[in-house]
Formats: structure tokens, C-alpha cells, sequence
């Protein structure tokens, strides 16, 4: 079975949002992946919606570029937006 | 059988068919090519024990000796089952088994949609609920018999050989006996002609896509829904049964 290609999959939950990555299956093609899916990530009931991609397809930050990548914003908290009075009737934010 | 009413019989066919289906393919639990199919097949079997149960809970009221899905299932010998035959052949390979299921529901799926409008209220709301399950099996089988049909030599040898096999296990679902043909003029059956004809529709149309060819034979089996069994019922049954048979109504 090391010829079927691997699968990342990502599942849509009951309370909608977004689809968040479950897991990973091997299958022969999407439709199958996607059928695959169904069965081993949605037994109970989880989820609304399936997406399957490629594991291949998908470009990955490299973990060695970890510290160029985040560490700059780690000092700046003037990018989030804490130092406002949010009004009561906005709500949660 | 103890009940005079032909739903009785009618509805130890379908819950009968279920319960040892779903019996013979638990069998690749912890066998099946890949994970991803053990899981799978798994899933189905669980979905068909699900509906033998709603299907013998409901013979058992019909029947009204206080029998229900658990006591048919368990303390029945062979000769009382009512399952088709098809049901009950061994899995062979894993290529035969996703043929025998791939049959099945091209029968299964057109008579619960079917029985969804059964006069019944009963039957109908059963046939509902199991029509949503049976329909991606349905899907699930008819793709998978495309992949391997058309697939490399081998797959496409060894489907053709469980198709070859299991053929003559197809005309009973399809052939309408006395209750059968009853329950079709008391409202609460399809007539199996139209089933029939979807099932050939569907079946030859998968196997042309598959490359299949389909056997040219007419000679049947029966014998399944009035009680006259393959010789593989007996093994499948005893091992089903051994918990009750050795532990009487045990439960937990």
C-alpha cells in the first residue's frame, strides 16, 4: 500500500467555523480519500464537511526558519489591538 | 415459523439479511488490506447490525410472543433464518466480498426506498432511516468495483472470478415468491419487478465500467428466504451464537 498517496484531511465540525486539520489517511484518489475520511474521522458524528489534500501538495514552513519567521513579532504588542476601551454593546471580540 | 401474518417472515428476510451480512464482513475486523478499508468495512457492518436489529425488533412485535431482536438472533438455528443466500457466502478474497456487498445493495437500496413508502407506518420508518446508511454503502461499493474491475490485471481477474461466483446467488432477491407478491397488493411492499429492473440497470452499468463481464447463465439459487440454506450458515451461526449457546441469556 506505500503506492497509495497520503492524505491530509480536514473536517468542518457540527458548530460550523472552520475546517480544522483532523489527521492524515492513505487512498488510491480524492473520492476515495474523501470516503476513507467519512469513515475514519467521522464515526461520531463530527463533522458537516470534508476536505481532502494532497500531503504533497502542501508547502511547509521549515522549522529550522522558526526564529526569522515569529520571533519579530514576539516584542511588538502594538500589533494587537489591546490598548482600546471596546464599547459594551460590541460584544466579544 | 409461529406467525401467520407474511410481515412476519417479510421482515426476518430483511433483518435475517442484515444480521449475517453484517456477521460475515466483521469477519475482516483486524484482516482487511489497509487500515482505511478495515475501518470502513467495520463502520458497515455496524451500520447493518443496527438494522437487523430494527428489522427483528420490529418481526418480533409482529410475531407477538414476546421475541425480540436479541431472541431471534440468538436462539434460532439455521433452517429458521430467512436470509438470501447471497448474504451468507463466504468473503473469499477481499475482492469477492466488496462484489457480494456491491450485489446487495444494488437490491437493498432500491427496495428501502421502496418501503419508505410503505403503507406501514412501521416498516416505512425503518426503510427511511436505513435508506440514508444503505445509500453510502451503495456508492461506496459501486466505486470500489469500478477501481478493481478496471484496475490491473489481477484485480480485474479476481472480480471477475466473485462475480462468476457469486452470480448465482443474485435471482432470489429479485424473484417474487407469495409473500412477497401479498404484501405488494396489501400496499406495504415494492413490487420486486421494479426493483428488478433498477437492480439490472444499475448492476450493468457498474460492470461495463468496471470491465466486467456479466455472466450469461439465468440458472438461480433459492431456497434462502423459506429456510432451505447454503451449508456456510451453520458455521457462521455457531460461532454468532456461541455466547448464548454456551452462557444462556447472559447479558452485560
Amino acid at each position: 500500500m506505500g503506492e497509495w498517496p497520503l492524505w491530509e484531511v480536514f473536517i468542518r465540525g457540527q458548530h460550523g467555523g472552520n475546517h480544522r486539520h483532523v489527521g492524515s489517511l492513505h487512498a488510491p484518489d480524492a473520492e476515495k480519500a474523501v470516503m476513507n475520511a467519512r469513515d475514519v474521522y467521522t464515526r461520531r458524528n463530527e463533522g458537516v464537511s470534508i476536505w481532502v489534500v494532497r500531503a504533497t501538495d502542501i508547502t511547509a514552513s521549515a522549522p529550522g526558519e522558526k526564529g526569522p519567521l515569529f520571533e519579530p513579532s514576539n516584542s511588538k504588542v502594538y500589533r494587537h489591538p489591546t490598548f482600546f476601551d471596546i464599547p459594551d454593546d460590541v460584544g466579544a471580540m | 415459523m409461529s406467525s401467520e401474518d407474511p410481515l412476519f417472515d417479510y421482515t426476518l428476510r430483511l433483518g435475517d439479511s442484515c444480521i449475517v451480512l453484517a456477521q460475515r464482513i466483521s469477519e475482516w475486523v483486524g484482516h482487511a488490506p489497509i487500515l482505511e478499508e478495515d475501518i470502513g468495512i467495520a463502520n458497515i457492518a455496524l451500520d447493518l447490525v443496527g438494522q437487523g436489529r430494527l428489522w427483528l425488533d420490529l418481526a418480533g412485535e409482529i410475531e407477538g410472543q414476546g421475541r425480540d431482536a436479541d431472541a431471534l438472533a440468538y436462539h434460532r438455528d439455521a433452517g429458521a433464518y430467512r436470509n438470501h443466500l447471497l448474504t451468507e457466502q463466504p468473503n473469499g478474497d477481499f475482492g469477492q466480498t466488496i462484489m457480494r456487498q456491491f450485489l446487495f445493495d444494488a437490491w437493498y437500496l432500491p427496495l428501502l426506498k421502496g418501503l419508505s413508502q410503505s403503507n406501514d407506518s412501521r416498516v416505512a420508518a425503518i426503510a427511511e432511516k436505513a435508506a440514508k446508511e444503505a445509500s453510502y454503502h451503495h456508492a461506496r461499493h459501486t466505486d470500489l468495483v469500478i477501481s478493481l474491475g478496471d484496475g490491473t490485471e489481477e484485480s480485474h481477474d479476481r472480480m471477475q472470478a466473485a462475480l462468476d461466483v457469486l452470480w448465482p446467488y443474485t435471482g432470489e432477491m429479485l424473484t417474487a415468491d407469495k409473500i412477497d407478491g401479498t404484501l405488494c397488493e396489501a400496499g406495504t411492499a415494492p413490487d420486486l419487478a421494479g426493483i428488478e429492473q433498477v437492480w439490472n440497470d444499475h448492476v450493468s452499468k457498474t460492470l461495463t465500467a468496471a470491465t466486467l463481464t456479466q455472466p450469461e447463465s439465468n440458472f438461480m439459487q433459492s431456497g434462502g428466504k423459506a429456510g432451505r440454506h447454503s451449508e456456510h450458515l451453520g458455521f457462521l451461526l455457531a460461532e454468532m451464537q456461541f455466547l448464548q449457546r454456551a452462557y444462556p441469556d447472559a447479558v452485560w
